[in-house]
């Protein structure tokens, strides 16, 4: 019974949903830490806060890109 | 006075309560509308489709060429021996030919929404580019400085070539500096044109997996036609002990990391557009299914859906900008290290 259950597609989108689930918690994780990063390093220089925030944004984007790809993947799961 | 015009305002956006409720196909409704079409449709006033007919341009492989407007098989019908293809058939959504065999893709290069879109965006994009370059035929450059609109250009060049392409290019960036300001600015441009949800706005088009990979090509192509000797034998015969080099290991890594740069380039533009329309279409959509609940939760929630479709159109702009920003940077990035010399 649960070998039919699985065998639906249900457990197709139940797996996709999951992984963009995990896509965003790791967007979370890896931005937040580029915040803490860059307030830190602004607070010990400030004179050079500036470049930390434009390399913050910068590292943002690509961080970005990274479970976006993720999140691509889980919306084509999720309709086929 | 000013609390009467807020809470007026806000009322506004209970307006959408009296909605008949119909079922909304999502699926149907967001690939609609960031994917690709044959017609460009607009609206829908009292069940009479109003859109723009684009035309089709096909070539059968039995009948030769055929152009036509696209209302002849916008309800599905058939036009010519073409169609577009139903929903659960193999090419659905697209133009087929029926012939003996079953349904067959003809050679297609219609104007689609998506090259209408690229078409006009880019035509904008020069008109705007022209625009500027007027006022410097008129004035020197050196004795004074632009206002206006052209002032906001010079800004904008001045920081892509001096904060990305000088620094990261190195000191051949002259040669680099059209390829990369026009990258930019087509990506700019077309991302703003995007967010607008009106005709002639709203088309997608950096959000369309071709079109980033022609960009990606591009940029592979930039770095890899005018490559040092030095980028070359970093890659086929590095500079590393020789059990790494004979298997080979490194060149094998060098050469699937040639490919991977562009091709994360690509994804990376294409996912963030296409993301970023898909939740705002998602956001206003949430006008249209609580509908059936009562018009009570729909005007809460429709409230509630255009305070954060605002907010979600705001930080649409900022990555409109910063995805061209991280484009055209990681493509000056990578045409850099290919003409780096050698270090001692």
């Amino acid at each position: 019974m649960i070998l039919q259950a699985a065998a639906g597609a249900a457990l197709g989108k139940f797996g996709a949903a999951i992984g963009a689930a995990v896509a965003a918690i790791a967007a979370a994780i890896g931005i937040g830490n580029i915040g803490k990063a860059s307030l830190e390093a602004g607070a010990r220089q400030p004179e050079q806060a500036g470049h930390y925030r434009l390399t913050a944004i910068i590292i943002g984007a690509l961080v970005e890109g990274a479970c976006l790809f993720a999140i691509l993947v889980c919306l084509i799961g999720i309709n086929s | 006075m000013k609390w009467l015009r807020l809470i007026s305002v806000f009322l506004l956006t209970l307006l959408p309560a009296t909605l008949a409720a119909e079922e909304l196909d999502m699926n149907e409704y967001l690939f609609g509308h960031v994917g690709d079409s044959y017609g460009w449709h607009i609206t829908t006033i009292n069940g009479h489709p109003v859109s723009v007919h684009l035309p089709v341009i096909v070539r059968s492989r039995t009948t030769g060429w055929h152009v036509f407007s696209s209302k002849h098989i916008e309800e599905g019908e058939e036009y010519d021996g073409f169609r577009i293809a139903a929903k659960g058939e193999q090419y659905e959504g697209k133009l087929v030919e029926q012939t003996p065999d079953g349904p067959v893709r003809p050679f297609d290069i219609s104007i689609t929404k998506n090259v209408f879109g690229l078409m006009f965006n880019s035509l904008v994009l020069v008109l705007l580019v022209l625009f500027g370059v007027r006022w410097y035929r008129k004035h020197d450059a050196t004795q004074e400085a632009p206002g206006g609109f052209t002032g906001l250009l010079e800004m904008l060049v001045t920081m892509v070539e001096d904060d990305i392409i000088k620094e990261c290019v190195g000191p051949d960036y002259k040669r680099y500096s059209p390829y990369l300001l026009t990258a930019f600015f087509f990506i700019f441009v077309n991302n703003l044109m995007g967010i607008i949800p009106f005709f002639p706005g709203g088309a997608n088009v950096t959000g369309n997996i071709a079109i980033t990979l022609c960009l990606a090509i591009f940029t592979f192509l930039a770095v890899n036609l005018f490559g040092n000797k030095h980028y070359y034998k970093d890659i086929f015969w590095p500079d590393v002990p020789a059990f790494l080099k004979v298997i080979p290991l490194m060149p094998l890594i060098e050469i699937i990391g040639l490919f991977t740069k562009p091709f994360s380039l690509m994804i990376r533009l294409f996912a963030n557009i296409l993301a970023g329309h898909i939740m705002i279409l998602g956001v206003v959509a949430v006008v249209f299914l609580t509908a059936k609940l009562g018009v009570a939760m729909n005007a809460g929630m429709s409230a509630i859906a255009v305070l954060f479709g605002v907010f979600m159109d705001v930080l649409e702009l900022l990555v409109a900008f910063l995805q061209a920003y991280v484009f055209t940077m990681l493509s000056s990035v990578f045409i850099g290290l290919s003409r780096q010399h050698e270090e001692n």
